[in-house]
């Protein structure tokens, strides 16, 4: 084909373009790499950045304390999700620790902004391993505990409305083999419940399906609002790391002076981690953070009315 | 003398003759002829088409066309419906509908997409237009039961209400009782998109009763299936209508008086809804079958052979969507049966799984391509596809418009040759040269978009995602799509050369959205600083794009030509890259 056909243009840039000829001879037509086997996401290697800065300069944002470290550099890892989330993935002062791996103390974060932050390496094996347990650190469209042989999500892939999404996921469709398969794929739609917090702005949505447990729907929650709370959280590096119960939830969020509550199939608003989390996702309808001077007296109910279930 | 007299026309003469002129395009032709006929023409223009809800501020537009009766605005980037656009972004409508307010005491009919609609924004709706008209609320959000209760109530002479798929707190179920006795005036109805106890169906009853010229109803889940004869029986001159839930033990009463009633509509070309379909009752659509144009059966969740029975009663369909639970029989059954087929659409049943779980293919579509030569419009999620049966539909289809692919999983190659599918989007863009729209799936390298800078001419929108190896690849797409107005991508390694390099072009675009591509702050800085036609927004929600050096890549970026300057209604995550913002900022 001949050179691409230029037009006038304001050209901004100072370098040239690569030409056409060195573009083919970098890559021919089999892209190997995309095909190779790997643990991470498809495409979530980056593509070659002529600067190898990154890393270097990931390093000294992680090494002057800023909320982001790019420490995904330092695992070898490269991202799990795709960024495009709207939960963003800033561990700031809410990240979980990581299983041993890491700098004690300091927050790490798994990036998850988009894979062309990273150099084309490869993942590491021990990357499952840990992005098992940073699970809860990624952003809210991050991917559950998802076993390696089930599809990971990507953000908004493949492009299907959010209404369609949530009309199939609510109501998944028939099987006639019924072998109870209608079971696997209620669990592989998505489920968008709204997210409002007393006194912010606006609404969030988040999908339920992704998270495994409380402590990960806590970690996302505390990141999508934390911006609406500066200033009044303390310290939150979780010391205890692992074994965080579900009767801790509230804990997570007591630096803030809110709890999470939820309200239920039958309208009812019920204090979030009382019921088994698989319960609580069938049930859930909408989130609410609210403030805990008014939410006294919830949790007595839904204790009881778990009662009442079983 | 002679001369003159030819510009003299009075000026009601052109007013008449510009009347017959609607389409937004010619009336903008007209307006440049001369000063005289751009003054005349923005007296007497009565719809506005906004495309781009920032592009231009509510002031300026009433400022230029003092007379509107009816508008359309468009809000949030396109990307918004896959959850790419956090909430809160802004597509607010509550200042537009503020303005007019004071300014178009008579306008009638307001088109919304993808925006903010606050119950406070519908409740001023209801009070400041006197003979509103038309309300479309097209993928909105934001707003409740109570809003809908006011409209409602207040508009006596609604002809429209239109809410597809938005999203609408549930509140109350009986807004629809709000509707006075009064009004008789409804044309089209649609509230598919409510939940299950948001309407009062004996309301809705005596509202179908009562409104003779009804002509398009669409229903929501709550309704059930006995239900629907006696809504059809209440308005057998309906054109267009969408179930609710079609699903009910088979009772042989039940079945015939559904039949019956849809027999009685003798204007029936439209249909959708169909949640829960009980494969039984669809012959009991048998009966107007022949006469249908149009069918939505893409939340239907039944197989195949109920399916090419239902589609082999209805050999004039000119529209179907459908899910994959069609598989490719189906569409080879859609090919022999309907040769009049326009347009495609076929959604995954079940887009996360990680095995296929029905026989859907690359060959339904081919077997379409060949067999309904009218096709213009597709949209396809599949699995898998090959250059081969790519260059095929180009080759059968010339007079494609539309062609969006979905091969479900990112970056999957031919699958014949393991190849990227460049060649096989390359004969799409060669052989259909009227391809206004385009989405690419795949494995894809820069030359595809070679081959779209090159045919694309006429190409209008386009959507990349996880293709293109370096700048060259976006380069070739802005310098060589003349027609271009929307580029979509997202996971692309495009980065500051292309779009600098282009930066002129994108004045010339509505929007440019992109995300986990590789385009740097600096780059971003300085397109701002260097396009003030533009809006350079940069979306971030860990943290300032400026916290970080700005060779460091943005997470998300959306840029759109305005003439309004920089918005002021951005939340905390979006930064304006315009000079003057970052100084107040």
């Amino acid at each position: 084909m001949s050179k691409p056909i230029e037009h006038d243009y304001i050209g901004l840039s100072e370098q040239q373009l690569p030409s056409m000829e060195k573009s083919s001879d970098k890559k021919d037509g089999l892209h190997l790499k995309d095909t190779e086997l790997r643990l991470g996401l498809p495409g979530s290697e980056s593509p070659e950045r002529e600067d190898h800065d990154q890393n270097v300069l990931s390093l000294k944002s992680f090494v002057s304390g800023a909320k982001r470290g790019f420490s995904d550099a330092l695992d070898g890892g490269g991202n799990w999700v795709f960024s495009g989330g709207s939960g963003g993935g800033t561990e700031g002062l809410f990240s979980p620790r990581r299983g041993g791996k890491n700098n004690g103390g300091k927050d790490l974060s798994g990036s998850d902004s988009g894979s062309v932050l990273k150099d084309g390496a490869a993942q590491k094996p021990s990357v499952v391993q840990e992005k098992k347990l940073q699970v809860a650190a990624t952003s809210s469209h991050g991917n559950g505990n998802i076993a390696p042989a089930s599809k990971a999500q990507v953000v908004g892939w493949p492009p299907i409305r959010s209404f369609r999404k949530n009309t199939m996921a609510a109501h998944p469709p028939k099987n006639d083999d019924g072998d109870g398969n209608a079971e696997a794929k209620l669990g592989s739609g998505c489920l968008y419940v709204k997210v409002s917090m007393d006194g912010a702005p606006y609404l969030r949505k988040v999908d339920l399906k992704i998270y495994g447990s409380y402590k990960e729907l806590s970690s996302a929650l505390e990141k999508m609002f934390s911006c609406f709370t500066i200033g009044q959280c303390g310290s939150h590096g979780v010391s205890s790391g692992d074994g965080l119960t579900e009767s801790r939830l509230v804990d997570l969020l007591h630096g803030s002076e809110y709890v999470l509550t939820y309200e239920d199939k039958d309208g009812d608003w019920m204090l979030v981690g009382d019921v088994p989390w698989e319960m609580f996702t069938d049930s859930c309808k909408r989130l609410r953070i609210m403030k805990s001077t008014e939410a006294i007296g919830l949790a007595p109910r839904a204790m009881e009315k778990c009662k009442n279930r079983t | 003398m002679q001369k003159e007299m030819a510009y003299s026309f009075p000026d009601e003469v052109l007013k008449h003759v510009f009347s017959f002129i609607q389409s937004d395009k010619d009336r903008n032709a007209v307006s440049l002829v001369c000063k005289s006929w751009y003054e005349i023409e923005r007296w007497c223009r009565r719809k506005v088409f906004i495309g781009n809800c920032y592009a231009v501020s509510p002031r300026m537009v009433i400022r230029r066309f003092p007379e509107v009766r009816s508008i359309e605005l468009k809000g949030k980037p396109h990307f918004a419906d896959f959850n790419l656009v956090p909430d809160g972004w802004g597509g607010y409508v509550l200042q537009w509908i503020a303005e007019m307010a004071g300014a178009y005491p008579w306008l009638g009919e307001i088109r919304l997409k993808r925006m903010v609609v606050t119950d406070e924004s519908l409740e001023l709706i209801a009070k400041s237009f006197k003979n509103f008209k038309v309300l479309v609320l097209f993928s909105c959000e934001g707003f409740s039961t109570d809003g809908l209760a006011a409209i409602a109530a207040s508009c006596k002479n609604l002809r429209e209400l239109d809410l597809r798929e938005s999203e609408v707190d549930d509140l109350s179920g009986h807004w629809l009782a709000q509707f006075p006795e009064t009004c008789t005036s409804l044309v089209s109805l649609n509230i598919s998109c409510l939940g299950s106890d948001e309407v009062s169906f004996s309301a809705l009853e005596r509202l179908v009763d009562r409104c003779p010229n009804l002509r398009s109803l669409q229903l929501n889940r709550a309704v059930t299936l006995d239900k629907i004869a006696n809504i059809l029986r209440r308005a057998p001159q309906l054109v267009d209508f969408g179930t609710g839930n079609y699903a009910a033990e088979l009772q042989p009463d039940v079945f015939s008086n559904l039949a019956g009633a849809f027999s009685s509509c003798k204007e029936l070309k439209s249909l959708s809804g169909f949640w829960d379909v009980v494969p039984a009752y669809l012959p009991a659509l048998y009966s107007i079958c022949p006469r249908l144009t149009s069918l939505n059966l893409s939340y239907a969740t039944i197989q195949s052979p109920d399916l090419i029975k239902l589609v082999s009663h209805c050999p004039r369909l000119q529209r179907l969507l459908v899910l994959d639970y069609v598989e490719d029989s189906g569409l080879e059954e859609l090919a022999s049966s309907c040769k009049d087929l326009q347009e495609l659409r076929v959604f995954p049943s079940d887009p996360f799984g990680v095995e296929p779980n029905v026989s859907l293919t690359e060959q339904g579509l081919v077997a379409v391509s060949l067999g309904c030569p009218k096709l213009q419009s597709v949209l396809y999620f599949c699995r898998r596809m090959s250059n081969a049966a790519l260059v095929t539909i180009a080759q059968n289809c010339p007079n494609l418009t539309r062609f969006r692919l979905c091969i479900i999983e990112p970056k999957t190659p031919d699958y014949l040759t393991l190849e990227p599918l460049d060649a096989g989007f390359g004969a799409i863009v060669e052989h259909c040269k009227d391809l206004r729209r385009l989405s690419l799936s795949g494995l894809l390298t820069d030359h595809v978009f070679e081959y779209i800078g090159t045919y694309g001419k006429k190409l209008e929108m386009l959507s990349v995602a996880f293709a293109g190896d370096s700048d060259l690849g976006l380069h070739h797409v802005l310098s060589g799509c003349e027609s271009l107005r929307k580029l979509e991508i997202r996971d692309c390694p495009f980065g500051d050369k292309a779009l600098l390099a282009n930066a002129a072009k994108l004045e010339t675009m509505r929007s440019l959205w992109m995300s986990s591509c590789a385009v740097s702050f600096g780059a971003c800085k300085l397109l701002g600083q260097k396009m003030p036609k533009l809006n350079v927004e940069v979306i971030d929600e860990t943290e300032p794009p400026d916290s970080r050096p700005e060779s460091y890549p943005v997470d998300k970026l959306y840029i759109y030509r305005s003439v309004a300057g920089p918005r002021f209604d951005m939340p905390p995550f979006v930064w304006s890259m315009d000079e003057a913002v970052k100084i107040l900022h």
